[in-house]
């Protein structure tokens, strides 16, 4: 092994045993330190649907529910989320239904390219969990973390306004933090 | 990021036990990780303190409110505490980031954001707070974004922090613990400006983890007003922010504070000021008197000239809203 | 929803929505395979210089990195311009990855670390060590302007006698403005994954708006057989123009393929996507010299745009001020300057809307010394021809967008002194703007199988960058061939499908709808002679005669079902493949898409900040395919629009020749926070010249002219003009 990394560093190589609920399903997986969630899904679990638009917290695209709440995937390290409940773009249609926030974003053409959408989506969950918005307004400034490209933000907006009253009011688990 | 350790401890002494100069601890990692991404930080053991038991909320003896260093942004800023007696916390809390980063970030941790300038952000390129001596491009470079207060020639960054703005205008107290043992730091101390170590954010030393931030009983519920102006309506940071907040009998102000964000290196306060504005009357011309004294001291660079001419509004603005009730 | 017999005109909910909502959707770095290799690209730091050592040492020490590719090792490469010529490139010598030692841009990748997984990847690149001789450098558009050299464009030659008109014209207004670098950044960054086959050939999701463009350039720059290379792109995470050119993530991704014989994906971080063409810097002269009563008596309008040293980015930055408004004295010019930065690159509606900048915030600025109402100031000068090529439009139904966004708005509600309207601290200030952009055709290829279960599948090498085009040709397809659109699959993304064009300029829907809607009437022929031949009603009838629809082929009262020509035909799927061309009609005259722009903005009397409150964009496009598509490409070029005017900017430092603010959260583009209401209204235009469909596309019109009708607004607000975009606060303060 290289001498450019130190001891610590070779020891920490080791991979570390975390047991999620993904999905609805409870995987036990073995992680490396520095692999963020985000990898995890797209690079280890083929979930590519939650995407990477800048790997910083600055886009949004990355967003999945960890224990209800929206967060961003691409700075959470996966070793990190031993215990958590993760839900992604993948995991939110029920059986043969899709979410009423999916239903509703293709009904109101709120995405164009797509690749912001799962964020977006999963992100409008979150929000509705939250049960802080009640006007345009105030969905457009909590969805705010959540850029789009395309522009489709009128759009979004429409969606998550229509579908907000549908989605099944959850009070966020309190978290371990 | 570059490959590390990582410790999972139970107890806050354990977590401290475990530090050393090349450890980091992390919760939110909202920054943390990011930096590490971009090479500027690169701690080869990180120590996940998110299973200690600093994650509530509790009731001082002296009427404050102890909130533990865990305590996510969101959590703080929609506690019902902190929305009915410290609204100003709230509005600052929110006004930053994104509802994600603020579900993940931690109290504590919002403390020890790194700034936002360019250079620094940028591993090939100088900056004297990423690699001291190397220099500081900004000085003579882009600087539209930074310190108008208590720079120095080697450093003109800003501290980025919304929530600090406001905890600098409550005066809180920060209670860390450290192999040393626990000690308060106040929080117009915490942070520092960058004279000649700006590599150097703030007083914390390595093996110190923040556990907690104490908010006195004076919480200006009634009378205090978070006012950020940045370049888009939402998750930007501050070219200025004010957090303004007053304690009023009738139309006398018996107790003011002030404290600005996006101009120094640390959450701005003017004591003298705050003083001046006791006994005065509010008004308008007031809090232009005040605004103006408070700029008088101002150094702005070759770009950002205009921050100076923005915060005299911005204070005027949020002290009228602050007066008016600090809903608007 | 339930295919109505006319499907052309509806508002059909996307076709490849539920993929997009529930996660399915592969865009081109989502594609696995066990043992897949992840490339990381090592960005250069310097402007300009020569590479004197790559010290890899430390990466390559690291257990499971690979290689480590820089231009002492990497593969055989072609070694002169012309194979790494595409089909957007500009004049000159395009830009080869890895090629030599030479530092042409800070930012240039000049190494790719290949390793076992993306994490160690790039972690190795960042142990990278590169020792430069630096040279000196200029990315300053200002310090050169005065050694601008004339564009390597065509265009319209000077009329009339500007400077005498201008110079005794009873009112003039000379106007400069300057406009920033802006970089595309589409959410998904660039990526190329390269499957490398068991015979050696290379299987290659690109991000790109033309497969069949980067399928060429891969095939010449390595010298391989054209059977070698195949590009996908089945799905765009945006590109606005950034996908017009093969981006160097792909030939680096190719160049690892090829040495290491395995499969490797590159994906570029969102910093690596400010490395790459951007949107120039341009500063514009406006002269409009008119009589009091509005006419415009001469026109002038001179751009100068940034370049590279290696090539000469032209865009159509200033022929829209001869053709928006009639004028018999016009000149216009449009210059370069070269600096130490990479080429610029077609932005969404390029040159455009840039141009429509200067000339539609100049005819703001005539209207307010005038005192004419600047709707009224528009109708008085609106052109009837497009007098640069001196033809007729097509259809030109402006004057409606006028009315109609006007009537929408509220216009004639409007004082026209500035800061005469405001909410409480908020001054309301109204502006408003035209636009115009080509509608172009090109030649197109498509193909269109019927299957023995009456299962439509129609394919062209087009992409769909966000802009509907699954759903739209599904659309032109089901509408011309008679079936449901449920019966419909439109195939697209691939390299080895009938030849399409890059997907840019607004003109997918004109050039490969047309080669849609064509290749089903071809179908049509061939199961109409099937007919004949099984079916004994049908004898004799011709095509005028029958009618297809609702999947059945009718003539009088008899009816057959198209699958079962299909199950009879001596082919089975019928197939029938065409390549459509503009038709010859349309060379007598010009072809162009219009729009009207009004804009509310709140700003801030005490500091600055600017809301755009409420947009109405009329739109004059031809036909509309399907209005709920279309709508959200105009309410997408508003947005664009919107952050033009007020937020978007990279930022260079020029002592360091780099840009800084490479990163989402200092490069700001719109949130959702930052967007009122858009109402966008699509104008009646009929047009039977421009393609057969009527239709003229909507991917560029939505921005054209958005951005000029805020600061328009703004001056109305505040009585201030601000020229130099964007604009933000500080320059309103």
């Amino acid at each position: 092994m290289s001498a450019t990394l130190s001891e610590a560093t070779q020891a920490s190589f080791v991979r570390h045993p975390i047991r999620l609920t993904l999905n609805g399903q409870v995987r036990e997986l073995h992680v490396l330190p520095w692999t963020t969630l985000l990898d995890l899904l797209r690079e280890q679990l083929d979930l590519v649907g939650s995407k990477k638009g800048c790997d910083h917290g600055q886009c949004g695209a990355c967003t999945v529910l960890r224990d209800g709440k929206r967060t961003n995937a691409c700075l959470t390290l996966a070793v990190m989320c031993d215990g958590a409940e993760l839900t992604t773009i993948e995991g939110l249609a029920g059986d043969g239904a899709l979410h009423p926030m999916q239903q509703a974003f293709i009904k109101h053409d709120a995405f164009q390219c797509g690749y912001c959408t799962p964020g977006q989506i999963c992100s409008a969950v979150g929000l509705a969990n939250e049960g802080r918005a009640q006007t345009a307004a105030q969905i457009s400034e909590l969805m705010s973390g959540n850029l789009c490209r395309c522009g489709a933000y009128n759009n979004i907006r429409a969606a998550i306004e229509e579908a907000l009253p549908l989605c099944p009011q959850r009070q966020a688990e309190e978290g371990e933090q | 990021m570059n490959p590390f350790q990582y410790s999972k401890p139970d107890t806050v002494q354990a977590a401290i036990d475990l530090s050393s100069p090349v450890s980091r601890f992390i919760a939110g990692g909202t920054n943390l990780l990011d930096l590490m991404k971009e090479n500027l930080a690169r701690p080869a053991h990180l120590i996940d303190i998110t299973g200690l038991p600093l994650a509530d909320l509790s009731e001082t003896p002296s009427g404050g409110v102890m909130i533990g260093a865990l305590v996510s942004n969101a959590d703080l800023a929609w506690h019902p505490w902190i929305e009915r007696r410290y609204p100003l916390l709230s509005q600052a809390i929110l006004a930053g980031a994104s509802p994600q980063l603020r579900n993940m970030a931690s109290t504590g941790g919002n403390l020890l954001q790194r700034t936002r300038c360019y250079y620094f952000y940028d591993a090939s390129v100088p900056c004297n707070k990423r690699q001291p001596g190397s220099g500081c491009p900004a000085l003579s470079g882009l600087n539209r974004i930074h310190a108008i207060f208590g720079a120095s020639d080697q450093c003109v960054a800003t501290h980025p922090s919304d929530m600090c703005v406001a905890l600098a205008a409550l005066e809180a107290v920060v209670h860390v613990l450290g192999r040393g043992g626990a000690r308060t730091i106040e929080f117009a101390d915490f942070h520092r400006l960058p004279g000649d170590a700006p590599e150097r954010d703030n007083q914390l030393a390595d093996d110190e983890l923040i556990t907690g931030i104490e908010l006195p009983a004076a919480g200006f519920a009634e009378h205090s007003h978070y006012l950020k102006i940045r370049d888009r309506a939402s998750y930007a940071f501050a070219l200025v922010s004010v957090a303004a907040a007053l304690e009023l009998d009738g139309p006398v102000i018996r107790q003011a504070r002030l404290a600005l964000g996006g101009v120094a290196h640390k959450p701005w306060r003017d004591r003298a000021v705050e003083s001046w504005l006791r006994g005065q009357t509010v008004s308008r011309e007031t809090f232009a008197t005040a605004a103006d004294a408070l700029l008088q001291n101002a150094e702005p660079l070759e770009h950002n000239g205009f921050k100076v001419r923005l915060a005299r509004r911005a204070i005027v603005r949020a002290l009228s809203d602050a007066a008016l009730g600090g809903q608007s | 929803m339930n295919a109505p017999s006319k499907s052309i005109g509806q508002p059909l909910d996307r076709v490849d929505g539920l993929l997009k909502v529930t996660g399915q959707a592969r865009y081109a770095g989502e594609y696995p395979e066990d043992g897949l290799l992840h490339g990381s690209v090592v960005s250069g730091t310097v402007a300009r210089g020569r590479v004197l050592r790559i010290d890899a040492s430390r990466a390559l020490a690291l257990p499971g990195v690979v290689a480590v590719i820089d231009h002492t090792n990497r593969p055989r490469i072609a070694s002169y311009d012309e194979p790494y010529q595409d089909a957007d490139a500009a004049d000159g010598s395009p830009f080869r990855p890895l090629y030599n030692d030479e530092v042409l841009y800070s930012g240039q990748p000049l190494a790719l670390v290949v390793a076992d997984n993306l994490e160690l990847a790039r972690y190795a690149g960042s142990l990278i060590e590169i020792e430069y001789e630096a040279q000196d450098h200029q990315t300053d558009l200002t310090i050169l302007q005065s050694e601008a050299h004339p564009a390597p464009a065509e265009l319209p030659k000077p009329r009339g006698n500007f400077q005498g008109e201008y110079a005794s014209a009873a009112l003039g207004v000379d106007v400069s403005y300057s406009t920033p670098i802006e970089h595309h950044n589409p959410m998904e960054p660039h990526a190329s994954t390269v499957l490398y086959q068991p015979d050696g050939s290379l299987h290659i999701h690109d991000k790109t708006q033309g497969t069949q463009n980067c399928q060429a350039y891969v095939q010449k720059v390595f010298g391989l057989e054209k059977e070698q290379v195949r590009v996908f792109a089945a799905f765009v995470g945006g590109a606005f123009g950034s996908g017009l050119r093969p981006q160097y993530q792909l030939p680096l991704a190719v160049m690892a393929a090829l040495t290491l014989k395995r499969s490797v994906r590159v994906s570029l971080t969102r910093q690596q996507m400010f490395t790459f063409g951007y949107r120039p810097r341009t500063f514009q002269r406006l002269q409009l010299g008119a009589a009091a009563n509005g006419r415009l008596l001469a026109v002038a309008h001179s751009a100068v745009g940034q370049t590279s040293r290696f090539e000469d980015f032209t865009e159509h930055v200033v022929e829209w001020s001869g053709m928006l408004y009639h004028c018999d004295n016009v000149e216009l010019t449009y210059k370069l300057v070269p600096l130490d930065v990479y080429t610029p690159l077609d932005m969404r509606a390029p040159g455009a809307a840039l141009g429509l900048i200067g000339l539609e915030c100049a005819m703001d600025e005539l209207a307010c010394a005038l005192a004419i109402d600047p709707v009224q100031l528009r109708l008085i000068n609106y052109a009837e021809r497009n007098e640069n090529e001196g033809k007729p439009y097509s259809s030109k139904e402006l004057r409606e967008c006028y009315a109609q966004g006007a009537r929408r708005f509220g216009w004639d509600k409007r004082n026209p002194e500035p800061r005469s309207m405001r909410e409480g601290r908020q001054l309301v200030g109204w502006g408003m703007a035209g636009g115009v952009w080509e509608a172009m055709q090109q030649k197109a290829s498509a193909k269109a199988s019927l299957d023995a279960s009456g299962k439509l599948t129609v394919s062209s090498a087009t992409t769909d960058i966000g802009t509907g085009t699954y759903t739209v040709m599904t659309q032109i397809a089901a509408q011309t061939a008679g079936v449901s659109v449920e019966d419909v699959t439109f195939v697209l993304g691939d390299s080895s499908l009938p030849t399409a064009p890059l997907q840019g300029g607004s003109f997918t829907v004109s050039s490969v709808g047309t080669a849609v809607q064509q290749a089903c009437e071809a179908l049509k022929e061939k199961l109409l002679a099937v007919a004949w031949q099984t079916c004994p009603d049908f004898s004799g009838a011709t095509l005028e005669q029958v009618t297809f629809a609702d999947g059945q082929l009718r003539f009088g009262e008899a009816s057959v079902a198209l699958a079962e020509l299909a199950q009879n035909s001596a082919e089975t799927p019928v197939q029938a493949q065409v390549t459509a061309e503009p038709d010859e009609k349309r060379n007598a005259y010009a072809t162009a898409t219009h729009s009207a722009v009004f804009v509310e903005v709140w700003v801030d009397e005490d500091l600055g900040t600017v809301k755009v409150n409420r947009v109405v964009s009329a739109i004059a496009a031809g036909r509309v395919i399907n209005p709920k598509t279309a709508r959200s490409q105009i309410l997408g070029g508003v947005v664009w629009g919107i952050g033009m005017a007020l937020h978007e900017e990279t930022l260079t430092d020029h002592a360091l020749g780099r840009h800084m603010n490479h990163n989402l959260a200092e490069y700001h583009v719109p949130v959702n926070a930052d967007i009122g209401e858009i109402d966008v209204v699509f104008v009646e235009e009929y047009d039977e010249i421009v393609n057969a469909l009527g239709s003229k596309g909507v991917g560029e019109i939505g921005i054209v002219g958005v951005a000029a009708a805020v600061a328009n607004a703004i001056y109305h607000a505040t009585g201030k003009r601000v020229r130099d975009f964007p604009i933000t606060l500080d320059k309103l303060l």
